[in-house]
């Protein structure tokens, strides 16, 4: 038996303070609510205190805001590319620090993190430095909008702040940006990275919190422009928020995606993309493929593929090096995940975990799947956020189209086929904003990303993720 | 799922089937498994574990033009003791001339004298050449013939001439086991080499191997994941376990590691074993040698501490 000896990334290179503050006006203050602790998901250890920003510190960091929009806004493009440029440079030689502290506060491996979340936050910063100077070629004309206010989820921290940070400000936009109250820790250090890379202060305010934060932000009249990922129940509120007040409006929601699998698929890559589908950061994906559609003639010998790939997933401390299912991020959504999958036996389906021992501190959850799962079931209808992927089958192309369709969600979608005109075929049918062919889970800069229906609207990332940050 | 695959090469008609109504294999994905396997981060006591393992793995090589009685002597040694208290490789693999030699020197030591035979390394010469090629080695004491196929054949989808060599080339092997040499770097395509494993395998290889060492691309950690992967399949649906022997290109011992990753992860325990897995090799061990050495003392000793033989 080959054992990996445990091969943890140092926690060294980070440096925790005890408490942080807000990052207003390029000053880090502290914030007049209570502060809170945010934990490490592994171990449940507290890692700092964070203050809370109430609606007098919103007031202010959007007031520091609309002080520095008049002069981002009129530097020539090529000059706030320089900043863009230069954070950008700052990601890539800080990048072990901030793969490390993600780790830390969100529970994801280090191996995501440092492989996938970190370099991507550097490549967006790149991407939209490189738009600066070349808005008018864009085709949404080269006024910004203003303040924006952006409210991101705790699943992708650090690449989040990077989907909202780099386009608004490379159109010349100032920004209030409220992190997800469990993760926290890499927008203060992405803070100290503007202030090392002397941005302009104002541009950038970070204020932390939980729901009512977020709230004091989206409703503060002086936001010109709201951007949310998160739940679609939240970003139903938010809509409502904003409703009749001008500003404008993108959402990121929830998504429930089919990953399509056909009899002609090239099998071994199929099963790595149901994995990396369902199993990449835990399942908290907001375009996880969470529901496996497999052809029946092709099903038993997937799913016992499948089954033997789990086997030798490797759950445990998410600074290992060689993790590749760290911690649930939160109690919270613990608690969600265990409701939801007795939900899927209660209702019928057949749940099925390979041996796998759970630490004893910290928040846990197998990887796990149910099989015979029907439409009907909750685990095939609602977004479970977790790594538990439900497998339902299907005969005809249009069968899958059909039952992929049939959800109130749209994010994204993967169709596995070694038939080129099929992936066409299917990709014109399904709606959904992404749809992955033979991959899933794939990002990059250049490429827009967005929802359909419950999932959302506007897109990120790309040539059209400029437009939520233009007067058009 | 033990079905019978007689009739699979019961016509050329049917070989073709079969080969082509075998999975695709998605050059993207593929590659992509294999290098997040290669950041595995194999350290201390695994470390020391794997390397052992990789030494006692290596068909230790020479397959010049200029190789001698004398180096192949030398070798030899080295092969029996690499060094401090390293284990025995696995075997040795010379040219059929040199078996004699290799046999003669390892008698008793349990190590494998392994031939390249078959007109290696282009293969481009008559069956009956290649059957008596490998009869004589047989015959001079080797235990294992490697053989090459013939890459013009495949790619040309005569898949029954290169059936059928094998199958010639494996009753003139006799007790010796055969290791089926698929030359994937002229193969090109991971769909070719999983054809050529499975075809490898229904012919009667005893183990499927990636390369001369002659052409690049060698062993390639995608090439050879997939052949893990077929043997593992092969396994699952006939019963039968077939060895692995990436060559070629594996010079240092994060290779090594890797390829025990790949191992570990895709075709199992079963196969982390010198009997199943072999890693074809020449420059290879003293860099295991070298990194034991590190490993042990906390030092790295300077080349000159580790034997050239």
């Amino acid at each position: 038996m080959f054992e990996y000896a445990p091969a943890p990334e140092s926690r060294d290179v980070v440096d925790l303070k005890s408490s942080y503050g807000l990052f207003i006006d390029g000053e880090f203050v502290d914030g007049s609510g209570p502060s809170f602790k945010t934990v490490n998901p592994a171990t449940e250890e507290t890692l700092a205190e964070v203050a809370t920003a109430s609606a007098e510190d919103v007031d202010r960091a959007v007031r520091a805001a609309r002080k520095a929009f008049d002069g981002w806004s009129a530097l020539p493009g090529a000059e706030r590319a320089k900043y863009l440029f230069r954070i950008a440079r700052l990601i890539q030689e800080r990048a072990r620090e901030l793969a490390v502290l993600e780790s830390l506060d969100n529970g994801k491996p280090i191996r995501e993190s440092r492989d996938v979340d970190v370099p991507l936050v550097a490549a967006h910063f790149f991407y939209y430095a490189g738009w600066a100077d070349k808005l008018e070629y864009a085709g949404f004309g080269t006024k910004p909008l203003g303040v924006a206010g952006q409210v991101i989820p705790w699943n992708f921290p650090l690449l989040m702040l990077a989907w909202k940070i780099a386009p608004a400000l490379a159109c010349g936009n100032t920004v209030v940006l409220k992190p997800a109250e469990t993760t926290p820790l890499t927008a203060l250090l992405f803070a100290e990275i503007c202030r090392q890379a002397d941005l302009p202060p104002g541009v950038v305010n970070i204020v932390t919190g939980a729901g009512e934060t977020g709230a004091a932000v989206v409703a503060h009249p002086d936001i010109d422009k709201v951007a949310f990922t998160g739940s679609t129940e939240v970003g139903r509120l938010i809509a409502r928020a904003v409703a009749g007040t001008g500003k404008k409006l993108t959402l990121e929601l929830g998504g429930k995606a089919a990953n399509i699998v056909f009899d002609d698929a090239a099998l071994d890559q199929a099963v790595e993309g149901i994995v990396n589908g369902i199993f990449f950061n835990q399942g908290h994906v907001c375009c996880a493929g969470s529901r496996l559609l497999v052809q029946e003639s092709v099903a038993e010998e997937l799913l016992a593929a499948l089954k033997r790939r789990l086997g030798t997933l490797r759950l445990g401390d998410p600074l290992d090096k060689n993790t590749d299912i760290g911690a649930i991020n939160s109690a919270e959504q613990l608690a969600k995940i265990r409701r939801l999958s007795d939900l899927g036996e209660a209702e019928g389906a057949e749940r099925w975990s390979p041996a796998c021992e759970l630490p004893e501190q910290g928040y846990w959850f197998p990887p796990t799947l149910f099989t015979g799962v029907a439409q009907s079931h909750s685990i095939a209808r609602e977004e479970i956020f977790g790594p538990v992927l439900s497998v339902l089958t299907f005969r005809t192309p249009a069968e899958a189209v059909e039952k992929a369709n049939n959800t109130p969600y749209g994010l994204s979608a993967g169709v596995w086929t070694e038939k080129g005109s099929r992936i066409l075929w299917m990709a014109d049918k399904l709606r959904a904003g992404v749809v992955w062919a033979n991959t899933f889970n794939k990002f990059d800069p250049t490429s827009p990303f967005g929802g359909y229906k419950e999932s959302g609207y506007g897109r990120e990332g790309g040539l059209a993720g400029l437009e939520a940050y233009l007067d058009v | 799922m033990t079905t019978s695959l007689a009739d699979v090469a019961s016509s050329e008609a049917a070989l073709r089937a079969f080969l082509h109504g075998l999975p695709g294999v998605d050059r993207v994905g593929a590659d992509q498994r294999a290098a997040m396997l290669g950041t595995r981060s194999i350290k201390t006591t695994a470390k020391a574990q794997a390397i052992d393992l990789a030494i006692s793995m290596v068909d230790l090589t020479t397959l010049e033009g200029a190789d001698t009685a004398g180096k192949v002597r030398a070798m030899c040694a080295k092969a029996v003791r690499p060094g401090g208290e390293a284990p025995s490789v696995a075997a040795v693999c010379v040219y059929p001339d040199l078996v004699a030699v290799a046999a003669e020197a390892l008698k008793g030591t349990g190590i494998k004298v392994a031939s390249v035979a078959t007109g290696f390394p282009s293969g481009r010469t008559s069956l009956e050449v290649k059957v008596s090629d490998t009869a004589l080695a047989v015959a001079a004491g080797a235990d294992e013939i490697d053989m090459v196929i013939d890459r013009g054949a495949f790619l040309s989808g005569r898949y029954m001439k290169v059936y059928e060599e094998i199958v010639a080339v494996k009753a003139a092997c006799g007790p010796a086991h055969l290791k089926v040499i698929l030359e994937t770097g002229e193969l090109v395509t991971y769909d070719n080499v999983r054809r050529a494993s499975w075809l490898a395998m229904l012919a009667g290889a005893d183990f499927i191997k990636t390369s001369t060492g002659k052409v690049a691309p060698a062993a390639t950690l995608p090439v050879t994941l997939i052949m893990l992967e077929a043997v593992r399949d092969f396994r699952d649906a006939t019963g039968r376990q077939v060895g692995v022997k990436p060559a070629g290109g594996i010079r240092t011992t994060k290779d090594a590691i890797k390829n025990l990753v790949l191992v570990n992860e895709t075709a199992g325990d079963d196969w982390l074993t010198p009997e199943w897995f072999r890693l074809g090799a020449s420059s290879l061990l003293n860099d295991l040698l070298m990194q034991r050495e590190k490993l042990a003392t906390g030092r790295y000793a300077g080349p000159d501490y580790f034997t050239l033989d």
